[in-house]
């Protein structure tokens, strides 16, 4: 009896101590199918760290980088892993916020990232985030309707052609609109879209002196082309149209045409979301001219894994990093629910995979674009980033260009109003900020 | 004649009232049904009013994604917790401006009000720094000291309009009958507004209940609502209306409940002092 009390006793003793030991990682999130997979399958980790425990927070985006923010800014530590994307990853590291991801272990592959993508979460050389998942842009249309309107999807289609082809395909009574893209304000919404359209005419936000260019040339011709699409051949109510609603649109066979993220891809050939599955085609994003910059590919982006520097468990979340973004988990998640459900868009050894070739037919398309995407900056473009400036004011100051875009698309105002009320605010906030003496 | 136009007017008032009931009702009614769509059912346009393959998809994922007893739990203890926090402080203070008033209460009451017009926003940081020094984010504790704060001038108020109501002269009776203080606002005061408290107590369960600014910014996990269970459920990239809908219907349904068992009091409570 004494022998099974004490053993019992030092077994409650051994239990505690090893709950004691148990480090609990609290890990932010965004909301999106790759992410809630993850959480899924978790336990291959945990079953490998068992002294590792994993506290998820999921959150809205604009809630989650509201909270990462505040977290991070006051050194509130109350995360140890953030999800961050493309624009966060180099303005933290300058600030010191984010630790360095030096280390992620002898077989996790660093070189295999894709190049762009690892650019962009570099700051001086050192990778500062783990990418989970990246994207860039590509043109989504509709085979059978480009078939019955006569007309062929080139390789790389200009926006001219683009326009032309949507003029054939709208049939407004049938319900059927030739395009639908972003008109939904916001920098991460219309702003990404019009960032990257602007692009295609050889304009950027900012020239070298921070000098705010919405009265270019190429501003103008992207501005003036984007209203007079959206107004002719767009759906109604384009104005509050964001990556979901034209998903939606899209999936119930409302939209011709549709130029977005590349990840958009996975969701309308999924049977289970789309009504047009089996229709959808991928041609590489259109240019707006001859040998346009990154031809075309003028967006980049990664929901990355970082590690703020408040964190007091940086080893186990380096552990976690490492596990989430490896090649490890990619055969994990293949086996378990089939390669197209992979997190594309971050290692070259998944678009040398034959299985994942077969599985997702769009991910050449997607490799293309990711690959030509360059957001480094210039002698003419002082800043990182295509769709996005990654200086700490572009979230406010794209956010009000973008209410003024939005309210030329629903006729509110002309193109040309628009152009030089985004160019007073710009040029307002920018010497506000001290960019322009 | 004049019982034709009673009639005439009794239908017409009678056909308003349900019409604008069921405007209110709508968007709630609309959240429900959309949880028993599936993700491509809830993006349909022309969307199906109730003929549509109901299912409980939605429901199971976010059963299976999320602790929804935790969530509940935690809202449970912060609305009931600063609301009875609340009380224990606004009754004295309204009872006291109620029934002996100064040439300042007024002026108290509007100072009290007005701190309600400070957007939240501009008081996060200082409040988030407070609580990491104190040690407060993600607890119940810190959340039930907020929400507590931010209802109290509304209780107060609330409190205040309800006992005034009540004639300072039967307070006086029962003093010349020998009751004292205690004996007063036990036995004379409470049982006359209760109807009052009794609204107030229930609204301010819900408005602690349906706070989304601090409870989203000051909890991660452990002391998070339903609000934040809510707001996981919102996707930059992905259909989520019907997740987002079953979510919602989850997390109004307790507060739902106690608003119908308890929508006597509450109305009984909001109309007083309306007819005198």
């Amino acid at each position: 009896m004494k022998a099974k009390t004490i053993l019992a006793g030092a077994a409650s003793l051994l239990a505690l101590t090893a709950y004691a030991k148990a480090e609990t990682l609290t890990i932010a999130t965004v909301n999106n199918g790759d992410m809630i997979r993850m959480q899924g399958l978790t336990d291959d980790f945990t079953k490998a760290n068992p002294d590792i425990q994993l506290n998820w927070v999921t959150l809205e985006e604009n809630v989650l980088r509201q909270k990462v923010t505040t977290d991070i800014a006051t050194k509130g530590g109350q995360y140890d892993v953030m999800t961050i994307g493309t624009y966060e990853v180099p303005i933290w590291a300058k600030n010191g916020w984010l630790v360095s991801l030096g280390d992620l272990g002898d077989d996790y592959d660093v070189d295999d990232l894709l190049p762009p993508i690892r650019n962009a979460l570099s700051a001086d050389g050192t990778l500062y985030a783990a990418p989970f998942y990246g994207e860039s842009v590509m043109t989504l249309y509709r085979k059978d309707l480009f078939d019955k309107a006569g007309v062929t999807m080139p390789e790389k289609p200009t926006w001219d052609f683009i326009k032309d082809a949507a003029s054939k395909i709208t049939d407004k009574n049938a319900g059927v609109y030739g395009i639908c893209l972003r008109g939904k304000p916001g920098w991460g919404e219309n702003m990404a879209f019009l960032g990257n359209l602007a692009r295609d005419y050889g304009a950027n936000y900012f020239d070298a002196n921070w000098k705010p260019q919405f009265e270019s040339e190429g501003w103008k011709k992207a501005i003036e082309f984007y209203v007079d699409l959206m107004k002719n051949y767009g759906p109604p109510g384009a104005a509050s149209n964001g990556f979901n609603e034209n998903l939606a649109l899209f999936g119930s066979g409302k939209c011709g045409m549709w130029m977005d993220a590349t990840v958009a891809a996975s969701f309308v050939t999924d049977p289970k979301q789309s009504q047009v599955a089996d229709k959808v085609g991928f041609a590489k994003a259109p240019c707006g001219e001859e040998n346009c910059p990154n031809d075309g590919a003028n967006w980049l982006w990664a929901w990355s894994l970082a590690i703020p520097a408040g964190s007091q468990k940086q080893d186990a979340a380096e552990k976690f990093i490492a596990w989430a973004t490896s090649k490890h988990y990619a055969e994990l998640v293949a086996g378990k629910e089939g390669w197209a459900n992979v997190p594309p868009g971050t290692r070259t050894s998944l678009y040398d995979n034959p299985d994942y070739q077969k599985a997702a037919p769009f991910a050449k398309q997607t490799l293309a674009a990711i690959n030509a995407a360059d957001p480094s900056s210039g002698p003419d473009k002082p800043y990182n980033g295509l769709q996005y400036a990654a200086i700490p004011e572009f979230q406010g100051l794209g956010t009000a260009v973008g209410q003024i875009f939005a309210a030329a698309v629903s006729g509110q105002m002309s193109a040309d109003q628009a152009l030089q009320g985004a160019q007073a605010t710009a040029t307002r906030e920018m010497t506000k900020a001290g960019y322009i003496k | 004649m004049a019982r034709a136009v009673s009639t005439r007017r009794k239908v017409f008032f009678t056909v308003l009232a349900w019409t604008v009931g069921l405007l209110i009702f709508f968007p709630i009614l609309w959240t429900i049904l959309t949880s028993f769509k599936s993700e491509g059912e809830a993006i349909m346009t022309p969307p199906h009013f109730l003929f549509f393959d109901w299912t409980l998809e939605g429901y199971h994922e976010v059963q299976a994604r999320s602790n929804y007893f935790l969530y509940m739990m935690n809202s449970v203890w912060l609305s009931f917790g600063s609301t009875l926090l609340g009380l224990l402080v606004a009754v004295p203070a309204a009872w006291a401006m109620a029934f002996s008033p100064t040439k300042r209460t007024r002026g108290i009451l509007l100072w009290m009000l007005s701190t309600k017009m400070l957007p939240a926003v501009g008081v996060l940081i200082p409040i988030y720094l407070i609580f990491q020094k104190l040690g407060l984010l993600d607890t119940r504790l810190g959340l039930i000291v907020v929400l507590f704060l931010i209802n109290l001038p509304i209780i107060v108020w609330m409190l205040y309009t309800y006992f005034k109501e009540i004639p300072g002269e039967i307070l006086e009776a029962a003093r010349m009958d020998g009751a004292n203080l205690r004996k007063e606002i036990l036995y004379v005061l409470t049982p006359m507004a209760v109807p009052g408290i009794a609204s107030t107590v229930l609204l301010n369960i819900i408005l602690a209940w349906n706070e989304a600014f601090w409870t989203l910014n000051l909890t991660t996990h452990d002391a998070a609502p339903l609000t934040v269970f809510i707001a996981s459920y919102s996707s930059p990239e992905g259909l989520f209306w019907a997740k987002l809908s079953a979510a919602s219907t989850l997390a109004i349904a307790p507060i739902l409940v106690l608003g119908w068992f308890s929508q006597k009091q509450l109305v009984r409570g909001l109309t007083f002092g309306a007819v005198k």
